[in-house]
């Protein structure tokens, strides 16, 4: 798999992926997207940076490992349900602060919190699937 | 509240009641271990902090746990339903009695077994994330005790089935691979058939809620046929292959013996445990009527349980594999409360599941102890323990006579009250098949003893010689083994010396679930 094209595409092409995903997660709200889909567009990048280049440069460049991210995006999600706790409701009711920005109504919520856990939860294991499979490959 | 929309009446489909800080309870045992679980994982590869972090959120699963109960016990079933939707349609969590009772003493099992494992796991265990698993582990285990909702707690099935996958190959060795495969492709099969009943009662009542479909169940002509009865074998089968009973056990001896000895003792204490409050649950609470008319074969299912596993732990000269068969015994002795029905029944069977959870445990960190002390997991190579150390012998002496019923620990009481309630129904041959295999469990842990502390030796010492067969350097492991032994030991005597608490606990969790009115009523509001 490791021809020149592929490798010389793959980073431009995973950058994109990663960039589209981020796109996918941030209208999923309302309309089809979200934080799980989201999350394997970008696992799918983490992979194909993976054929083309080797899974120990993709280690390289992700500084952190997958399964910790996976633990972070668990972690906000988790964390995400908790505010309700200060406005007397039930666990996981959603909180949302709107406003205006430079014309253009922003509408920030604990749900956004808990579908970027999901993306991160989704990358990280499925990520670490994927370069789990790739590493035994090469050896 | 989804954004700023003045002209939609949120009361419509949302509880506008403020909710009491109290009543998130129920949601704090499932929220701190996600919580927990999660920081560990995200810090996993700091190995010296990993026990300290572990204990820290376990402490707070512990005390949350309390606060749940006490609680419970003071207001009676507590509801909050995720993200404030009205039911049947959000996701409840229902707290009652049984619940809580179970969730608490599981959160104690796996804070004692944080403190064992960390001496028992060495810091590669530890990086592969032992602290992590055991914390999600318990998130799925009390969401499981204290969810509301079929689909959740299959949710909650899974999640605890992931962890304890995880768990039992932390260590990569082959015998652990062997077991998890056994182990993996039957649960598999289990929950798949879990998922099929689930569709199914969607597809006839279109609700999941349990307090939902026990009122639209009651509301049937003919609650116990047709679709009812598929389901309920489906269920049947689904939670007897997760409790381990007979003849979908076979996973259960294949793999309890393979991974690091904390993780036998969290399995054999909590999992099994879980299957069997699922069918309390599913069988009492929601298909009453099917309960009835499966009780001759959960009574045949029971009674071949009993007896296939203490014959199964007589054969056995390993001291794990032999505990394992042991817990195999103890579920066949809770599925007959199931099978009789009744409230002393059902109380006997909770009772019981308590008891068991707390001893098996025990057992098995005892076993690590034996192991630490004589080099050993099999009972020819063991011996002379008791001139090693008189105090563990007595510790184990103890749990032994609590495994086997005997008085005055823990195990006697639901053994009682299991043999008292089969005789009022009439079910002699079943009262019969609970005491015959309490009298074989004391021979089985009472060769044991014989072997492992009162002989002067491993096979090959010669009779009245009191040969020292542990070395004077053996290692009698830290104060970090011996504490949750001595907390789970404690609890065994205390149930066994002062059972009113237990007795009440789970009389009260047996009544909220054959009269489930209180439940109905905590998820339906007061109306209804």
């Amino acid at each position: 798999m490791r021809t020149v094209i592929f490798r010389t595409i793959a980073p431009y092409l995973s950058a994109l992926m990663v960039l589209y995903s981020i796109f996918v997660l941030l209208r999923g709200h309302n309309e089809p997207g979200g934080g799980f889909i989201g999350g394997l567009i970008a696992a799918s990048a983490l992979a194909i940076f993976g054929i083309a280049c080797g899974v120990a440069s993709v280690r390289r460049a992700m500084k952190i490992h997958p399964m910790s991210l996976a633990g972070f995006g668990l972690f906000i999600g988790t964390l995400s349900a908790i505010p309700a706790l200060f406005q007397k409701q039930a666990f996981m009711t959603s909180q949302w602060l709107e406003f205006r920005f430079f014309d253009v109504d922003v509408a920030l919520s604990t749900p956004l919190v808990f579908d970027i856990g999901v993306y991160f939860v989704v990358v990280g294991a499925i990520g670490s699937i994927a370069l789990a499979l790739e590493e035994r490959e090469s050896d | 509240m989804a954004g700023s929309y003045p002209s939609v009446d949120f009361s419509l489909a949302m509880n506008m009641t403020p909710v009491s800080a109290a009543d998130w309870l129920v949601a704090a045992p499932v929220a701190i271990s996600l919580v927990g679980g999660s920081f560990c994982l995200m810090l996993r590869k700091n190995t010296a902090s990993q026990a300290k972090l572990g204990m820290i959120f376990l402490t707070l699963l512990v005390l949350a746990n309390i606060g749940l109960l006490i609680r419970v016990l003071d207001k009676g079933v507590i509801t909050m339903v995720m993200g404030g939707w009205l039911p049947p349609f959000g996701i409840a969590f229902t707290a009652d009695a049984l619940g809580a009772t179970l969730s608490l003493i599981a959160s104690i099992v796996a804070f004692c077994a944080g403190l064992y494992g960390a001496v028992t796991f060495d810091s590669t265990g530890r990086r592969y994330g032992f602290y992590p698993f055991l914390v999600l582990l318990m998130a799925g285990v009390c969401g499981a005790f204290l969810t509301g909702d079929v689909f959740n707690l299959y949710v909650w099935f899974e999640v605890l089935l992931i962890s304890s996958y995880g768990l039992l190959i932390l260590g990569n060795e082959r015998p652990q691979l062997d077991g998890a495969v056994k182990y993996g492709v039957l649960n598999l099969v289990g929950t798949n058939l879990f998922l099929i009943g689930t569709g199914l009662l969607y597809g006839v009542f279109g609700t999941l809620n349990m307090a939902d479909i026990a009122v639209k169940v009651a509301e049937l002509d003919n609650p116990a046929s047709g679709t009812i009865a598929t389901i309920a074998a489906l269920y049947f089968l689904a939670f007897a292959m997760k409790a381990a009973a007979f003849p979908v056990n076979f996973w259960l001896p294949a793999s309890y013996h393979t991974p690091n000895i904390v993780v036998s003792a969290v399995f054999a204490g909590l999992l099994t445990k879980v299957g069997v409050y699922a069918l309390i649950r599913i069988f009492v609470l929601i298909l009453p009527a099917s309960r009835e008319y499966l009780a001759d074969v959960i009574a045949l299912v029971a009674m071949a349980t009993m007896i296939t596993g203490v014959l199964g732990a007589l054969a056995q000269t390993e001291v794990r594999r032999m505990l394992g068969f042991l817990v195999i015994a103890g579920i066949g002795s809770m599925l007959s409360g199931l099978a009789v029905g009744s409230t002393l029944a059902i109380s006997g069977a909770i009772f019981y599941a308590v008891h068991s959870i707390v001893v098996m445990t025990a057992l098995y960190m005892a076993a690590g102890v034996m192991q630490r002390m004589g080099g050993s997991f099999n009972m020819r190579e063991l011996g002379g323990l008791y001139a090693a150390s008189p105090a563990f012998a007595g510790v184990f002496l103890v749990l032994a006579f609590g495994v086997s019923g005997l008085p005055p620990f823990s195990g006697f009481w639901p053994k009682v009250m299991l043999v008292d309630a089969a005789l009022i129904d009439g079910r002699g041959w079943l009262a019969t098949a609970i005491l015959v295999s309490g009298f074989l469990t004391t021979l089985a842990v009472g060769r044991v003893w014989i072997f492992a502390f009162w002989r002067g030796g491993p096979e090959g010492t010669p009779d009245g010689t009191a040969a020292p067969a542990v070395p004077a350097s053996a290692d009698l492991g830290s104060s970090a083994m011996w504490v949750p032994i001595g907390i789970l030991t404690a609890l065994v005597v205390f149930f066994g010396l002062q059972p009113e608490w237990m007795l009440e606990l789970s009389a009260r969790g047996a009544s909220g679930v054959i009269e489930p009115v209180g439940y109905v009523r905590s998820v339906f509001g007061v109306g209804q």
